[in-house]
């Protein structure tokens, strides 16, 4: 844990996060079948959208789920922008319901993180369905939405780790 | 003073409007990207996905090497223990395909007899170049592969790409040394394709899952189950006849395509070289006119209306009534004449009596030459 009322280095619970959830992404990428299976694919930025918005508002944090979505739009063959806007609207949706969120437990923490994933998928969801005239097959959709739910440890691991580290954000 | 007493404590609300300002700046950005581009390598930002492709292909590829070495260990010592029964079921396959070979060079014999025969005009072979798929993108929203080979290569947007299984997808995306595949399973991916049994056409539809489904097939009860599909060649997107899968319904009856690809791990890929139709084609020599010679009834009309055309037109027999005063502004050219087709003489149907052309009738001489862009007539 930070030394309480040190404020936060952007490097450490910013740009180091971010850069695991880039090389999360690209490790389960490999072309490789276990027992005929693929690996899966979870949305690693989606925890820190969440993660971010919880620790503290911040006005880096928005640009930082910008690029990782730039980063998720390439690296997936995807059309620009479209992660960053889900992203950002899981990032808004939790930054909007933090108050509501302090002194509750990890069960209200958890619903709240699996509304953001579903907010940001869902858009991702229609935008594909809007431009593809073609609707995403919904097995799929909810196999990464598993998956990213499944993230949740990560997001509790970020928040213990940096949430009190800013007094001024208690 | 306690810290929680200092003005500090005032900043909580400000950074709150900031973060959600500069959430709303992030988003409008996005969004304008997202509206502007679109999958593909001619996009506004075809060359930023070149370039980052580029530079991904060798970190996946090196993220890829323990697991190809590990894939070879294992298949080494599988093949060190398995030795005798895979040398007995290599066997039973060659006794197989000995049939099978006595069988295709009976029937390229009678193909090639019915092809000279038919003076039949078969599609060229396709040059191939071998790659390695080097990142394996999957998800509802996009499916796609990363290639270690790229135009320098010869690999061009929208090439087909097969496995040693069957047809994988098509090259959407190329820089010097990396190209991205397409896979049938994308949400955006649409391919035609044919039924083999019945020659039925349909479009494979990816929707992000593992079996893409067929649409808008022709014709009642066309497909069944264990069909096979193929490539139809419509639209001179892939060849026609390349192996895509085996239609099978689904729960709720929607025809789908379990693909041959699927039968194991996109690793090797071959990229056909393959050029479509409006690539292929000599426009200048489509373009070129081959009609046949005229008849000499043909000729003496054209003839007829050349010298008609070249004769002044005729003034007009009545001359256009005066405006009434205060009706404002009045042309003082004559009232236009009415328009009417004019047939090529090639092809139009004989005529056994042609009719003369009048000149002094409006209605059937030719339209004055064309005026250029200057005013005067073109020669």
């Amino acid at each position: 844990m930070s030394r309480p009322g040190a404020a936060l280095d952007p490097a450490q619970w910013l740009a180091l996060p971010a850069l695991a959830a880039i090389v999360g992404a690209i490790c389960l990428a490999v072309p490789v079948r276990v027992g005929g299976l693929r690996l899966p694919e979870p949305v690693f930025p989606m925890a820190l959208a969440f993660s971010w918005a919880v620790i503290r508002p911040s006005v880096l944090g928005p640009f930082f789920l910008l690029a990782l979505g730039l980063f998720l739009d390439l690296f997936w063959g995807g059309r620009l922008g479209v992660w960053g806007l889900s992203l950002l609207a899981a990032y808004g949706l939790t930054l909007s319901g933090r108050s509501l969120m302090a002194g509750q437990g990890l069960a209200v923490m958890g619903a709240w993180y699996i509304a953001a994933c579903v907010l940001g998928l869902g858009f991702v969801f229609l935008f594909a369905t809007i431009v593809a005239h073609q609707q995403p097959n919904l097995m799929a959709v909810v196999w990464q939405l598993v998956w990213t739910v499944g993230l949740f440890p990560a997001v509790v691991y970020l928040t213990n780790r940096f949430e009190d580290a800013d007094v001024r954000f208690r | 003073m306690a810290y929680r007493d200092s003005p500090f404590q005032a900043l909580k609300a400000p950074l709150t409007w900031a973060a959600a300002v500069a959430g709303v700046v992030a988003g409008l950005i996005a969004l304008g990207l997202a509206l502007t581009d679109h999958r593909s390598a001619t996009g506004p930002y075809g060359a930023v996905r070149g370039e980052f492709d580029e530079v991904m292909e060798p970190v996946t590829s090196a993220l890829y090497a323990p697991v190809r070495w590990a894939a070879s260990a294992a298949d080494f010592a599988g093949g060190y223990f398995f030795a005798v029964s895979e040398n007995r079921r290599l066997k039973a396959e060659l006794d197989d395909m000995r049939r099978w070979r006595d069988a295709a060079v009976a029937l390229k014999s009678e193909n090639e007899r019915f092809e000279a025969l038919l003076k039949l005009r078969t599609e060229p072979p396709v040059p191939m170049v071998t790659g390695r798929a080097v990142s394996d993108v999957r998800g509802p929203f996009s499916d796609a592969r990363l290639l270690d080979v790229g135009a320098a290569a010869g690999v061009k947007v929208g090439n087909p790409v097969m496995s040693e299984n069957g047809v994988v997808g098509r090259i959407v995306g190329v820089a010097r040394s990396a190209s991205r595949v397409l896979l049938l399973t994308d949400v955006e991916s649409r391919t035609p394709v044919l039924i083999n049994r019945n020659n039925a056409r349909a479009i494979l539809t990816g929707d992000g899952g593992a079996n893409p489904r067929l649409e808008f097939v022709r014709g009642q009860n066309a497909v069944q189950d264990g069909d096979v599909v193929l490539t139809s060649g419509d639209g001179g997107l892939y060849p026609r006849g390349l192996p895509v899968g085996v239609a099978a319904r689904d729960f709720r009856g929607v025809w789908r395509v379990r693909l041959y690809s699927d039968r194991g791990a996109i690793d090797f890929v071959r990229v056909l070289l393959f050029d479509d139709f409006s690539q292929a084609v000599d426009t200048a020599a489509l373009a070129a006119s081959s009609l046949p010679p005229l008849t000499a009834a043909e000729q003496a009309d054209l003839n007829a209306q050349r010298a008609a055309a070249e004769k002044p037109p005729p003034p007009p027999a009545v001359e256009a009534p005066l405006a009434p005063k205060g009706a404002g502004f009045v042309s003082s050219a004559p009232p236009p004449r009415p328009m009417v087709p004019i047939t090529a003489p090639s092809a139009r149907a004989p005529d056994p009596a042609p009719k003369k052309a009048q000149p002094s009738d409006p209605t059937l001489a030719p339209p004055p030459p064309a005026a250029n862009a200057l005013g005067s007539p073109q020669p």
